[in-house]
């Protein structure tokens, strides 16, 4: 056996081959594509010809209007972030913490939104917030107002869209790491003279932040790169970089610029894994689906 | 105490923040008005038959359901042999191909949908009902992963170290032994990619060939600034589906096994 064991093991390579392929193929080649494609001239409507040129990127440094799609995905990801986290922390500390007999139906539930369709959970928003929604609607049948208010496409609906689709997300994240800690651990606190305030805040809050920060990564990067929830709820004006990747890609079919912008969106996206990476590993991510 | 009381009562909130608008939804499937909003104007399953009729959505349906199905199969396949590589065997280089292996779901989708259909114009390839299924697969396949993986870990090397010994290959070993053991993790995992794939919409609008429509692409198709009530009747036949489905699977699997014992 130990002759074997020396050799060079060619069967965990056998069966990670297919995997293997299909993901260089399907996203190792591609972005280096996106780089060496960004660096490509167009010509006209889906024709574009092969160059090393930089008048791609000197466009997005330039133009103000890319300038301002960045700083308003990053403030949009920042504010769904924080909001998640305020209104996910809470109900993840209460699973995690209930003495309730049928606590699994609260995890289930918890579950169940990844089981309804994304589009569905976003346009579901149009009946609460629209003219013809369950406000308005309510607010009309009481008599407060004759005119609908207008509260739908504009960036509050875009963020709440955001908040309610990746909420779950926060919530698991957070569920774990609380779950994992020792729960003597708060009363041990208490016996030491602790308030229930204290032992939270230097105890339980502190060894819950992996799971935070967790959560927090997957809704700000998960946001990021969104385009279709602002194409939904959004106004004319609530476009995040990704619509600006869908619009020169879908609609203009100037590939070396949606090239340009992808590889932009990727850099910076990904510049946000790595710092949280460096600080906290990718397990506590995978601890999730555990 | 009061404080548990408060905490109780967010978390509740919290949890009818999240279900209110799919109960809206599912409530205004039925309303028997031409609109898709409220008021409701009386009970009715008028959009239901008006959504049997419409060939668009049962051909995006048939297109949704086959590419669910296929991505749940090649995932699957391809997931549960690298989780095997992962778990039972030591090689070098692990950590770099576990973080290969989630790096789908690191990239982000819009820049992934765009970087390979660069590379497919590049090679001159036509976008197809092909890509959809790979391109899927990929994005399923770390989740599968993990969740194979995990399983994978609590089963007993000894059970397969004694197939072996009583003279079983490799083969045989893991089609008798391991995989039995491991069916629940792949049942599972099979169900997230089916669900990953029958609603994704943001790379599916790009991948998708020309005239080609899942049920998500459809729904965005027909959104115009309303939501029309065959929308709704729509979005009512789906939760059922993805939600219902694997809700009495789970159900029957828990009332058998309970059964046995």
């Amino acid at each position: 056996m130990s002759e074997t064991a020396r050799e060079f093991d060619r069967r965990p390579w056998i069966l990670l081959a297919p995997s293997l392929l299909a993901i260089t193929a399907l996203v190792v080649i591609p972005m280096s594509f996106i780089l060496v494609y960004s660096f490509y001239e167009n010509i006209d409507l889906a024709v574009d010809r092969v160059a090393f040129q930089f008048s791609n990127w000197r466009e997005l440094l330039t133009d103000n209007y890319y300038h301002i799609a960045i700083w308003k995905t990053l403030r949009l990801s920042v504010i769904v972030t924080v909001l998640a986290a305020v209104l996910g922390y809470i109900p993840a500390y209460f699973i995690a913490m209930t003495k309730f007999r049928h606590k699994w139906l609260l995890l289930l539930l918890l579950i169940l939104p990844f089981w309804v369709s994304f589009i569905i959970r976003t346009l579901s928003w149009i009946h609460i917030m629209g003219n013809q929604g369950a406000i308005n609607g309510l607010l009309i049948w009481l008599g407060l107002t004759d005119q609908p208010l207008a509260m739908m496409f504009n960036e509050f609906a875009v963020i709440v869209g955001f908040v309610h689709v990746f909420l779950p997300y926060m919530i698991l994240n957070v569920y774990v790491s609380l779950e994992g800690i020792d729960e003597n651990l708060e009363p041990a606190a208490r016996t030491l003279g602790a308030t229930p305030w204290q032992a939270f805040r230097e105890v339980t809050l502190p060894l819950s932040l992996p799971g935070l920060a967790a959560g927090s990564l997957l809704v700000f990067v998960l946001t990021g790169g969104s385009y279709v929830t602002p194409l939904i709820l959004g106004g004319p004006n609530d476009f995040m970089f990704g619509n600006l990747i869908y619009d020169a890609v879908v609609t203009e079919l100037n590939w070396p610029m949606g090239a340009t912008l992808s590889f932009t969106l990727l850099v910076l996206l990904g510049l946000v894994v790595v710092l949280y990476s460096r600080f906290m590993g990718l397990n506590q991510l995978s601890k999730a689906f555990g | 105490m009061r404080a548990w009381g408060l905490i109780r009562l967010y978390a509740i909130l919290v949890y009818v923040f999240m279900f209110s608008p799919i109960a809206v939804v599912l409530l205004l499937a039925f309303n028997n008005s031409q609109f898709g909003g409220f008021p409701m104007q009386g009970f009715s399953l008028r959009w239901f038959y008006k959504l049997a009729e419409n060939e668009a959505i049962i051909r995006a349906f048939k297109t949704s359901f086959s590419l669910g199905l296929l991505t749940a199969l090649v995932s699957t396949t391809i997931g549960v042999l690298a989780s095997l590589a992962l778990v039972r065997y030591k090689f070098r280089g692990k950590d770099l191909i576990t973080t290969v292996l989630i790096s789908p779901v690191l990239v982000p989708e819009t820049v992934l949908a765009v970087g390979v259909l660069i590379f497919l114009r590049w090679l001159h390839m036509p976008r197809s009902f092909g890509l959809l299924l790979l391109g899927h697969s990929i994005i399923a396949l770390p989740f599968v992963v993990l969740v194979v993986q995990a399983r994978l870990v609590g089963i007993k090397r000894e059970y397969e170290e004694a197939a072996r010994s009583l003279g079983a290959n490799p083969v045989q070993t893991f089609f008798q032994i391991t995989l039995p053991l491991l069916m629940p993790a792949v049942f599972a995992g099979a169900l997230f990619a089916f669900t990953i794939s029958f609603d994704n919409i943001t790379a599916t609008i790009f991948w998708r060939p020309a005239g080609m429509e899942t049920v998500p692409t459809q729904i965005f198709g027909m959104l115009r600034n309303s939501v029309s009530p065959e929308i709704n009747a729509l979005g009512f036949v789906m939760i059922v589906i993805t939600v219902g489905v694997p809700l009495i699977a789970g159900g029957l699997a828990r009332y058998f096994s309970r059964k046995k014992i």
